[in-house]
């Protein structure tokens, strides 16, 4: 056993947080909460790529560095600490390039993960319908076979980022009289093929980076075909995993953690800092506890994966602890700030720039994507205690 | 990083649990509960012959000289198996402090007794006002030629009846952190001890001192500047219990999930109901959750890191978790649960960890708000 980090891992995470510092200081972009999912900025990403920090645990012929799980963990944990704006690349480093290794072509390696590790292209992910949520393989949108292409129709929706991705890693019906699991494909779809089109949605926060997509006869080239036809959904599941088990489901409301520490121990109320109040100095204790125990958790999805294990339940656990976590937080922050906790960013008494309005509103959504929270319960009490179903 | 055991410790681990398995079963302990000693010198002799009472005394002292992440881990898994033995006041709270205090001379007195489970220590340090700063240490050790003469009452001392030493915090200064551990015989004159009836009937005991007299060269550590000793040893202790505690939470998951999957109502086992299953998974996370942080705490006292924070950090998750866990076991366990028939008892009134010290998880909080600064 060793809760330690190595040399180089230390030297890593260095690193990347005084790359960070020097952003901050240079004013390049603000830390905002949900960046890694928010926050688009394409030079950003590609200044991340020049520092070889994405794809770092993939093999080098692709443009990896093949790192291990753990220091890919300690990239993305500075990223989130600092609220940088990796929406860019985030998924496609995060899940999109390994579905990629694990079930793509040579072909596909090599068109795909190289432009990724560059920042060259943003790949999001169309999984949800409106009729598919938590039941994805109940998916409608189909891709019919012809010659030399799939011909795809449907919807998508809740697609992030749908406004500057280049790419669609979408999920489609390839076979509608095969039980529902087994007729599923995977794609990697570019975005400007005609017969694509998108419909903004705005979020409780007023956050515009959320889409419906809409495929009206969209003739797809076959090479864009993941593995096998028909496979898709067992991609899916291997695919979650990764999703979930990442270090943004317990930091993705970070800064407002950092600015309520901060907040606190200067705001004085009655002649004394809040930070002197017991009550409010336990609370973020109690807070930090949580959040060291959701640390652990996560660094054991990471340990999972360099063993070679999907990491189904781990990701699991950590995911729905997590997302509780970020949503305590942002209802502590609330509580302390009173009546200041209710104004939005640009109000005039705002204090962190609305961090914990916006973090209040938005963490309702990340117990649901990705795996509701009651979704991921069920997979750790059916995977991994082994309770029955029926 | 490297959150696996090692080999060697999967070893222990499991002959731990084969041996305990075999030689403390439930009905064991029931019947030790109901012993005045509260255990049994065979099993005891069997333990020390199995080389656990040495496992992290040096060579030099007839022990493995092992560290103390074995000893954690060995810990879990008396607190798996509940084991009714003075292992945790002997090896803990007294053993690791006189290796890491001690003078030659005590280390070569007392530890090799300590190894071959020929002598039984404990810990003598709550009083009745409790408090977690020295100046809850009020019994006084009074200066008279070359001895200290001990007077006051003690309370919640494992083990004390069977104890051939105890580990004495008296007050010996008037300065705030001027006490001094002293080692007593406790065949002295002068001590008396009274059992307490606690819910787990786990030998906790009232120690009264009478005028009991101690030779000089009886002090652990320094004259009147022991409280940075008394720190040591109960964070030690503390680190040890998150681990026996992990151990008590794991058998309380596993024998829930047993039961959930056994255990049929409507015509189907009480586990495929959702709510069932997702309360098991809450139970499985808060247990992954203290394994983690309890291990991280034993790695970093094992390696010699400061670990105050880690510490508190297990603590106060642990104090947490716990109940929480054995609410839920007890609502999946219905009725039978509550049952003495059903061994679930024996964890919900151990899974306490209030014998260390006075265990308050304010306190382990507020180590928490002044590590982040908050002051
Ligand atoms: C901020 C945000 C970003 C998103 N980004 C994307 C994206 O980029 N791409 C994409 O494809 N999708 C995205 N999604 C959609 C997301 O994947 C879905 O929200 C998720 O799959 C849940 O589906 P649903 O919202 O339709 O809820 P539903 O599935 O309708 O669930 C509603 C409620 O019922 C419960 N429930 C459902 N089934 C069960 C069951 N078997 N047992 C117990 N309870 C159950 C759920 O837990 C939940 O509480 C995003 C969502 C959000 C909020």
């Amino acid at each position: 056993m060793d809760f330690s980090f190595t040399q180089e891992q230390k030297r890593l995470r260095q690193e990347v947080r005084d790359f960070l510092e020097d952003e901050v200081g240079r004013r390049l972009w603000k830390p905002s909460c949900d960046a890694w999912i928010q926050g688009h900025n394409p030079a950003f990403t590609k200044r991340v790529a020049q520092r070889g920090w994405i794809g770092l645990t993939w093999p080098r012929e692709y443009g990896g560095h093949e790192r291990s799980f753990l220091d890919r963990l300690i990239v993305t944990e500075e990223m989130l600490r600092y609220g940088a704006p990796a929406a860019c690349h985030w998924f496609s480093d995060r899940q999109i390039g390994g579905s990629i290794l694990s079930y793509g072509s040579e072909e596909q390696k090599r068109e795909f993960l190289p432009k990724i590790v560059r920042g060259d292209i943003y790949v999001g992910l169309g999984m949800s319908e409106p009729e598919s949520g938590s039941d994805l393989a109940s998916l409608k949108m189909r891709a019919t076979e012809e010659d030399e292409v799939y011909v795809v129709n449907g919807q998508k929706t809740w697609t992030s980022g749908a406004s500057f991705i280049n790419y669609v890693n979408l999920f489609a019906r390839t076979d509608s009289d095969a039980p529902k699991h087994r007729g599923i494909s995977e794609f990697i779809v570019p975005m400007d093929l005609p017969g694509i089109s998108r419909i903004p949605m705005i979020d409780i926060t007023g956050t515009e980076a959320w889409n419906d997509l809409f495929f009206d006869n969209v003739r797809v080239p076959k090479k864009y075909l993941i593995g096998q036809k028909n496979t898709g959904f067992y991609h899916v599941v291997e695919q979650l995993a990764y999703e979930r088990g990442g270090m943004e489901r317990l930091m993705g409301n970070y800064p407002l953690f950092d600015a309520l520490v901060t907040f606190i121990k200067e705001t004085k109320r009655n002649g004394r800092t809040l930070s002197q109040d017991t009550r409010i100095r336990h609370k973020l204790a109690q807070l930090q506890v949580e959040f060291e125990v959701g640390r652990l958790l996560m660094y054991k999805v990471a340990a999972v994966m360099d063993a070679g294990r999907p990491p189904t339940v781990e990701a699991a656990m950590s995911k729905s602890y997590a997302t509780a976590f970020e949503q305590r937080l942002a209802n502590t922050a609330m509580d302390i700030l009173g009546p200041y906790g209710l104004l939005l960013g640009d109000s005039k008494f705002v204090p962190f720039e609305g961090l914990a309005s916006h973090s209040y509103l938005a963490s309702k959504g990340y117990s649901l994507q990705a795996g509701s929270r009651e979704i991921l319960k069920n997979i750790i009490a059916t995977r991994g205690l082994g309770l029955p179903t029926s | 990083m490297n959150l696996a055991l090692s080999e060697e410790q999967e070893m222990l681990k499991k002959a731990a649990r084969d041996f305990l398995e075999e030689r403390c079963p439930k009905s064991f302990v029931k019947l030790m509960e109901q012993d005045d000693r509260g255990y049994s010198p065979e099993l005891w002799e069997e333990m020390a012959a199995l080389g656990w009472t040495g496992l992290v005394f040096p060579e030099a002292y007839g022990g493995s000289g092992m560290s103390f992440l074995d000893l954690a881990v060995l810990s879990e898994e008396m607190g798996r198996a509940c084991v009714p033995a003075p292992f945790f006041p002997t090896v803990v709270l007294a053993g690791l402090p006189i290796m890491n205090a001690g003078t030659d001379k005590q280390k070569g007195e007392y530890l090799p007794d300590i190894v071959s489970g020929k002598t039984i220590f404990s810990l003598a340090l709550l009083e009745p006002e409790l408090g977690h700063d020295p100046d809850a240490i009020t019994v006084e050790a009074t200066r008279d030629g070359n001895a200290y003469v001990i007077s006051g009452s003690k309370l919640f001392v494992p083990y004390a009846r069977v104890a051939d030493y105890l580990l004495c915090v008296a007050r010996t200064s008037r300065q705030q952190e001027g006490v001094t551990v002293l080692i007593v015989d406790a065949t002295s004159p002068g001590i008396a001890c009274t059992v307490l009836k606690t819910m787990a009937h786990d030998q906790l005991y009232e120690v009264v001192f009478d005028q009991v007299r101690v030779p000089r060269e009886n002090v652990l550590g320094q004259p009147d500047q022991g409280w940075p000793l008394v720190q040591s040893i109960v964070q030690g202790a503390n680190i040890a219990k998150c681990c026996e505690m992990v151990g008590n939470l794991q058998w309380v998951m596993e024998d829930t999930i047993a039961y959930a999957k056994d255990r049929k109502q409507f015509d189907r086992p009480i586990g495929s109901f959702q709510v069932i299953q997702h309360y098991c998974a809450d139970m499985y996370t808060c247990v992954e959750g203290a394994r983690l942080c309890a291990y991280q705490a034993a790695w970093m006292l094992s390696e010699g890191l400061a670990c105050a924070k880690e510490t508190a950090l297990a603590k106060s998750w642990i104090n947490e978790v716990s109940p929480r866990v054995l609410n839920l076991a007890h609502q999946i366990h219905g009725a039978m649960g509550v049952s003495m028939e059903h061994e679930l008892h024996f964890y919900t009134t151990r899974a306490r960890p209030v014998e260390v010290g006075y265990d308050q998880s304010s306190s382990y909080l507020e180590a928490i708000a002044q590590d982040m600064g908050l002051v």
